[in-house]
């Protein structure tokens, strides 16, 4: 077996409504779409108009400053709306899906019998290349760059994580397919990161490493950090298990396949489960009949509870995420919260009673707790971070706009999705991630 | 409850910018999320988030807290009783009930004034009350001689809270302890009142103090060449000093409290003892040197542990350099800063003749540089960083 590398720091959530393995298929979804937010840092140029009718692998829209990104439909049908907020900014594209559509055509080839250009021209043209994400920065892979190294970790921790072992049932066949093509990509290596059992162990034209330790040990970054850490001026790529497989079935099939597994989980579902459907599919697809029926407000999160994106019913799921969450709001008063014994109050502190008697799983709500104030406490934040980074520091750099600072503390190497637990234990209640997305966009702005 | 909820939501709107009370604003939230953490849920970035907030924090160090307070209150009555000589015929309730109407009167001084400012501030700035001056109000009754007049106090607590925290930002922001400011501003503007031997020990006008009482703390005694004091009266507290500081085992139960909630830092106590442990000895090796005068050589001699339970080290050590805002904050920086407020506390404590206590002026010293500690540990943390780029590269 590969070189096991073991993390102490970080923080296991366990809460209520973990997916059973059991998977449902849902129909085709009456209506999907594709959200340019969920691209930090993208301009996007719009290329369908309202009413025009579109095949699955048509191009919606594309990177202004990078035209040869582009995104691509994951159904086929008709535009039915192209939703805009502030400033006339492109808030979602909506299509009205069509069972009977076609399918736009690209190559059908073994990936190991075409050139790295060839392989990128295909992936930039069915719009599987967002898929792609570099660090530094988390933000979607330049087409021009050549990556040190890809990093692809196949299990996540993160609170509700869906179960890559259960996913991959069946389409591990295609997982290699997709690794092969990336493995032109780069002069360097794939890095798989991969649980202590996991069924990717054999998969090859990888170097498999073994991670074990809680949260956020299943990060792509954390994992990045502990095999080969990205130093200023170098670039590596992750891509998702998933996503993977959306390039093997490409090249095997010739046609996107956009069908994604996503896990329905958390306290407020009838039934936590895995379910069959597409990128993009409206919030209602999912979770229609499936949610509790409380007397309280819910929230919805497409992702899981530390970095999702909270929606609506009316909304679509993010372009990335495997996961939806469902937890309560939580919004009402509570009478001398903060003194209660708190044996049902999950904390990573030691600070009440239900660290004496820990329960098996916890509802969590999307309270706050408490009220925003400056930084006091000095310890916290590292006990969640297994990084040789200094947290607090790296935020009160972001915070003071020293881009020096910045770039000697490591914000090349943490995303929003790395430092979510900081924000989970903070005492101020400091919004962690976007402090760093802000600094992260400083960097851009400022070095490129 | 539900009244009291329903008043607060309704006066809600009255306090508002540009409404009629808005200069109620701050009080208003305060004590609404002071009885009510408020509805508000999380709109950016994670969902969920720790029940842990600085209400539970600073009430944790306000209960660990309690047991010097209450082992404080009852030492002023035995101190006093002791004083007049009539301490076998009182009872341990009287004892305690003289000193809790002397303390109690400190306590909310403290609090009344602090707050006072605290809510002042907290409008003027149109932010939320911070939870800080919950803990320093304690602190700072707590680290008085029970005879300070309670104007002093006030002015003491105002200073502090002004001076030592708003002018810098609020709690978060402050680079001293603002318990200790307003202590070490008693003490360098009210000498005369402040030190010597009439401020440790209640007396009342009328009262006559038995023959051999001088109401002289043990650190002072020593430090004028008279070792007098029994071994378990100072590890219990039922010595003269400071209203909360004179009982190691209420200091510990407290240290307790905070290790066990992970609330205090435990390498800062621990390396402030170390740094205590350290000099004491290195005094105890050079206390048969010539050249001492008597007084100093018996100072010298004194076991390195009796340090410990004698004065404000034990204090100092638990609640006062533990503050996680003045004290330095990286893991680091924590160990080099508690070592050395244990060395220069013990060292100031015997060496400098004039006030044989340096505790107070240990921690503030290192809270100056507690920023300086951390720049170099935050520097070497970089050169690694820059190594290990240089190694792959």
């Amino acid at each position: 077996m590969s070189e096991v590398i073991k993390l102490k720091k970080g923080l296991d959530i366990k809460l209520k409504g973990s997916a059973e393995p059991v998977m449902e298929v849902v129909p085709v979804p009456s209506s999907v779409a594709l959200k340019p937010t969920d691209f930090p840092g993208l301009t996007p140029k719009l290329v369908v108009k309202q009413d025009d009718v579109i095949q699955v692998g048509d191009v919606i829209f594309y990177d202004k400053y990078h035209p040869e990104v582009v995104f691509t439909a994951p159904a086929g049908g008709k535009v039915a709306s192209i939703n805009r907020g502030e400033r006339r900014r492109i808030l979602e594209v909506v299509i009205s899906t069509d069972p009977g559509s076609g399918s736009v055509q690209f190559r059908q080839a073994d990936p190991q019998n075409l050139s790295a250009e060839e392989i990128k021209e295909q992936l930039l043209k069915s719009g599987l290349w967002p898929f792609i994400k570099r660090r530094p920065y988390g933000t979607i892979a330049l087409p021009q760059e050549q990556p040190r190294d890809i990093f692809i970790s196949t299990f996540d921790t993160a609170p509700l994580a869906p179960d890559y072992n259960f996913i991959m049932e069946g389409q591990l066949e295609t997982f290699q397919t997709g690794i092969h093509a990336l493995a032109r990509l780069t002069h360097g290596k794939i890095y798989l990161g991969v649980s202590k059992t996991s069924v990717f162990t054999n998969i090859k034209q990888v170097e498999i490493r073994q991670f074990t330790g809680p949260h956020p040990a299943g990060n792509a970054g954390v994992q990045i950090h502990h095999i080969s850490p990205v130093n200023k001026g170098e670039v590596v790529w992750t891509v998702n298990p998933q996503d993977v497989l959306f390039i093997g079935r490409l090249f095997e099939t010739g046609k996107v396949d956009f069908t994604r597994i996503i896990a329905l989980t958390g306290s407020e579902v009838e039934q936590p489960k895995y379910l069959q459907t597409i990128l993009g599919t409206s919030v209602t697809s999912i979770t229609e009949r499936r949610l509790k029926k409380t007397g309280y407000s819910q929230r919805i999160i497409s992702g899981n509870v530390l970095t999702g994106e909270k929606v609506k019913p009316q909304n679509f799921l993010g372009f990335y995420d495997a996961q939806v969450t469902v937890i309560p709001e939580g919004d009402e008063y509570e009478l001398l919260g903060w003194a209660t014994p708190g044996v049902k109050k999950f904390s990573a502190s030691r600070t009440y009673l239900s660290r004496l008697f820990p329960r098996k799983n916890y509802i969590l709500d999307a309270n706050l707790h408490g009220g925003e104030r400056a930084f006091v406490l000095s310890d916290q934040y590292r006990k969640v971070l297994p990084m040789d980074i200094l947290p607090v520091h790296l935020l009160k750099a972001i915070l003071a706009n020293d881009l020096d600072k910045m770039e000697q503390l490591g914000i090349y190497e943490v995303i929003e999705e790395d430092m979510a637990l900081c924000e989970f234990v903070c005492t101020s209640k400091i919004k962690v991630q976007s402090i760093l997305r802000n600094g992260i966009n400083t960097v851009i702005k400022e070095l490129g | 409850m539900k009244f009291l909820k329903d008043f607060f939501e309704k006066t809600e709107p009255l306090v508002q910018k540009g409404a009629r009370f808005h200069w109620l604003n701050s009080v208003h939230d305060g004590f609404f999320t002071f009885l009510f953490v408020p509805r508000s849920t999380s709109q950016t970035g994670s969902h969920i988030h720790d029940y842990i907030d600085l209400k539970r924090t600073m009430s944790i160090v306000v209960l660990s807290l309690v047991p010097a307070l209450l082992f404080g209150m009852y030492n002023v009555g035995f101190q006093h009783y002791k004083a007049i000589g009539e301490l076998v015929s009182t009872g341990f309730f009287s004892l305690f009930i003289y000193g809790l109407l002397k303390v109690l009167p400190i306590v909310v001084v403290s609090y009344v004034v602090g707050l006072g400012i605290e809510f002042a501030f907290a409008q003027m700035r149109g932010h939320e009350i911070n939870e800080g001056f919950l803990v320093s109000g304690m602190l700072i009754p707590l680290i008085m001689p029970v005879e300070t007049p309670l104007w002093m106090v006030a002015i003491a607590t105002a200073f502090a809270v002004v001076f030592g925290k708003e002018v810098f930002g609020g709690t978060g922001m402050n680079i001293w302890n603002p318990a200790l400011i307003a202590r070490a501003f008693l003490f360098f503007a009210y000498p005369a009142q402040m030190s010597g031997n009439a401020v440790w020990v209640s007396m009342g006008k009328t009262d006559v103090p038995v023959d051999s009482f001088t109401g002289a703390t043990p650190l002072a005694d020593i430090a004028a060449g008279n070792v007098n004091f029994s071994v378990a009266d100072a590890f219990f507290g039922l010595i003269p000093g400071s209203i909360g500081e004179t009982s190691t085992v209420a200091i510990l139960l407290g240290a307790a409290i905070l290790l066990i909630t992970g609330i205090g830092s435990w390498k800062i106590m621990v390396s402030t003892v170390a740094g205590g442990v350290i000099m004491g000895i290195i005094l105890n090796l050079f206390a048969g040197s010539t050249g001492l005068s008597p007084e100093s050589a018996a100072f010298f001699a004194m076991p390195f542990w009796h340090h410990l339970i004698l004065g404000g080290f034990a204090f100092g050590a638990i609640f006062m350099a533990t503050d996680p805002v003045s004290a330095a904050q990286t893991e680091k920086g924590k160990w080099i800063y508690g070592f050395l407020i244990g060395i220069l506390a013990i060292l100031i404590r015997v060496i400098n003749p004039a006030y044989p206590e340096g505790m107070m002026l240990a921690i503030l010293l290192m809270n100056t540089f507690a920023p300086l500690i951390d720049h170099y540990v935050i520097q070497g943390h970089i050169k690694r960083r820059l190594n290990r780029a240089k190694l792959s590269a």
